[in-house]
């Protein structure tokens, strides 16, 4: 099928900057340990944190924080090609819609691979506890939940054409509302009862969720399907709003 | 190759509509090197986007390469290539990567997208700066790299938006001689807009010329020129008498005579050999000529002749 074919061809060539320079990822790679040297303190001081550690509770928030920053940037990237003619080149090639997409969104989240192993070596040390299907099995979750933010920030990009602010405001409002809402960073348990009424429509606590529990190495399939479920979705929904955008402005 | 018909685009800017593309009927076959000519803002580009699948037209209709570019977006795609107007490759890439990546999108192999792009950039003259990243290019090294994606996978058909924009007289000409080249050896339809009068005349086999949107000449250079300018004779006499004798005396093999002072401003069809024959006519009547100017008329005569307005002039409006 054209879909994969052409999302592996755009893949490669998005990240082909990254090997040209190997070490601009260095500064992306120290994005998640300073979150986790400023946060992390202030987390374990926090009372009544469930789970073994309050590393095991809070790595796989830091890991859905970072990969939810690279993603929500693809649109970012698309700006600036779209004041060159780089973008609409793309757009006249017989590429599969929903293949762009994916393979600008899958460019940012390869890192997170990287991230990831990264934050896993540096809490070793402290506590944590590592278990790797689980892990995987996350980190693939998060990557189809990347596919559909990255979808939805591509198509933000092309809707706010020319009014770059527009992008920013819209992306920002949108995205830590998101995130202090789904009890990434922060446990809702103690929180006021409209913050947790809010945080059980918002699927990224569903994620969230599902990833504590693989990080911790348990497979409770309640807990993964609404994840797996909630990311399939935003994918879903993400890639019909993207291709639709472009519908509007192309054919 | 290209039929479109009614074909139209307005744009909404700030609350106000701007007909960029008002309704136009256009028909290339195959094998064609059409150039659409026309002042800034003309709606050169908008046309050309709606033709390649990049804008979605307002109204009309647009089959390109067989396929209705709205029906079939896809097969348009497949078989067509687009030099846009702005810079196609990335400037965070490398030339080279870009060239084969693009290749790739076309469904060529690696080992053949990497010999076509090594080829190419030999072309163009930027075999040595393969390995460059293209935000460290010159502007018109730029655009030669725009010009080598585009004629990566061979299109059947190819579209140029002012592929000679930026580039030196030397580079202009090479990229002239390779458009020609390729479609001798291809049998390639090109489709170009240009600002480059000369380049018009010189390339194109017929030349559309649109103005606020609509096409409002269509035909070879030659035709253009000889239906719409013809060559001008201009003719300095001994003073305003025999200026229209002159006048009186060659009325019949001139298109359009006029006497202003002691000046005869013939209008002919084929200025060349019009000249020496008007010259031996007022001899032998003896009215002879003191100066004798010949102009060829360029395109840019032609759009005048449809406007009122030069080229230039439209384009600092
Ligand atoms: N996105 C847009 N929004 C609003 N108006 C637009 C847009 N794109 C083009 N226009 C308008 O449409 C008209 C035609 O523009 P177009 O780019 O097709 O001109 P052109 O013939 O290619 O000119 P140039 O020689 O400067 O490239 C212009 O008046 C332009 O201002
Ligand atoms: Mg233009």
């Amino acid at each position: 099928m054209s879909f994969f074919s052409d999302t592996a061809k755009v893949f490669v060539r998005e990240s082909r900057p990254i090997f040209y320079d190997p070490f601009t990822p260095v500064f992306s790679l120290a994005q998640p340990l300073v979150f986790l040297a400023l946060l992390g303190p202030l987390v374990a001081a926090t009372p009544g944190i469930p789970g073994e550690s309050p590393w095991q509770w809070f790595v796989p928030g830091i890991v859905v924080m970072v990969s939810l920053f690279g993603t929500s940037m693809t649109g970012s990237n698309l700006q600036y090609e779209m004041t060159t003619g780089s973008h609409e080149r793309i757009m006249v090639a017989p590429l599969n819609r929903a293949a762009i997409m994916t393979g600008k969104a899958l460019k940012e989240i390869a890192p997170l691979v990287v991230q990831g192993a990264i934050i896993v070596l540096v809490m070793l040390p402290f506590g944590f506890r590592l278990y790797p299907l689980g892990a995987l099995l996350g980190l693939a979750i998060l990557a189809v939940l990347g596919i559909g933010l990255g979808a939805l920030s591509y198509a933000l990009a092309l809707a706010s054409q020319g009014k770059e602010w527009l992008f920013w405001g819209v992306q920002q409002t949108l995205l830590f509302p998101l995130l202090i809402l789904s009890g990434m960073m922060l446990p809702l348990e103690q929180g006021p009862a409209w913050m947790r009424a809010v945080s059980t429509v918002n699927p990224l606590t569903y994620i969230v969720e599902a990833e504590r529990t693989l990080f911790a190495g348990e497979y409770a399939w309640d807990v993964v399907g609404p994840g797996v479920v909630a990311a399939v979705a935003t994918a879903a929904v993400g890639l019909t709003v993207g291709i639709l955008t472009m519908r509007r402005q192309t054919v | 190759m290209i039929h479109t018909r009614g074909l139209a685009r307005d744009f909404r800017a700030k609350k106000e509509v701007v007909k960029a593309v008002k309704g136009i009927d256009i028909d290339v076959s195959p094998g064609e090197l059409v150039a659409f000519l026309g002042p800034n803002g003309a709606g050169k580009s908008t046309t050309l986007r709606m033709l390649t699948t990049s804008l979605r037209p307002t109204r009309g209709t647009a089959t390109v390469a067989g396929h209705d570019v709205l029906a079939a977006p896809v097969e348009v795609r497949r078989a067509i290539g687009y030099i846009g107007q702005g810079n196609g490759v990335s400037h965070n890439h490398r030339i080279v990567d870009e060239l084969v990546d693009h290749g790739r999108f076309y469904g060529m192999t690696g080992r053949d997208a990497r010999r076509r792009a090594a080829e190419l950039l030999e072309l163009l003259g930027l075999a040595g700066m393969a390995k460059r990243s293209i935000g460290t290019l010159s502007g018109g090294q730029r655009r030669r790299a725009d010009i080598a994606l585009g004629l990566m996978h061979r299109p059947a058909l190819l579209f140029l938006d002012e592929p000679s924009t930026g580039l030196d007289p030397q580079n202009r000409a090479n990229l002239a001689e390779e458009i020609v080249r390729l479609r001798a050896e291809l049998g390639m339809t090109i489709f170009l807009t240009t600002h480059y009068l000369e380049e018009a005349d010189q390339l194109a086999e017929r030349v559309l010329i649109i103005d606020d949107g609509e096409v409002i000449a269509a035909g070879s250079p030659a035709e253009l020129k000889a239906t719409l300018a013809g060559d001008r004779i201009t003719l300095g006499m001994a003073d305003e008498v025999a200026a229209k004798s002159a006048a009186a005396l060659l009325e019949g093999s001139a298109r359009e005579t006029t006497v202003s002072g002691a000046t005869v401003i013939l209008t002919v069809e084929n200025g060349e050999s019009a000249l020496p024959r008007t010259l031996r006519a007022l001899d032998a009547a003896d009215l002879p000529a003191d100066t004798a100017k010949l102009r060829i008329p360029t395109l840019d005569d032609v759009f005048l002749s449809l406007t009122g307005r030069t080229l230039r002039d439209a384009d600092a409006a």
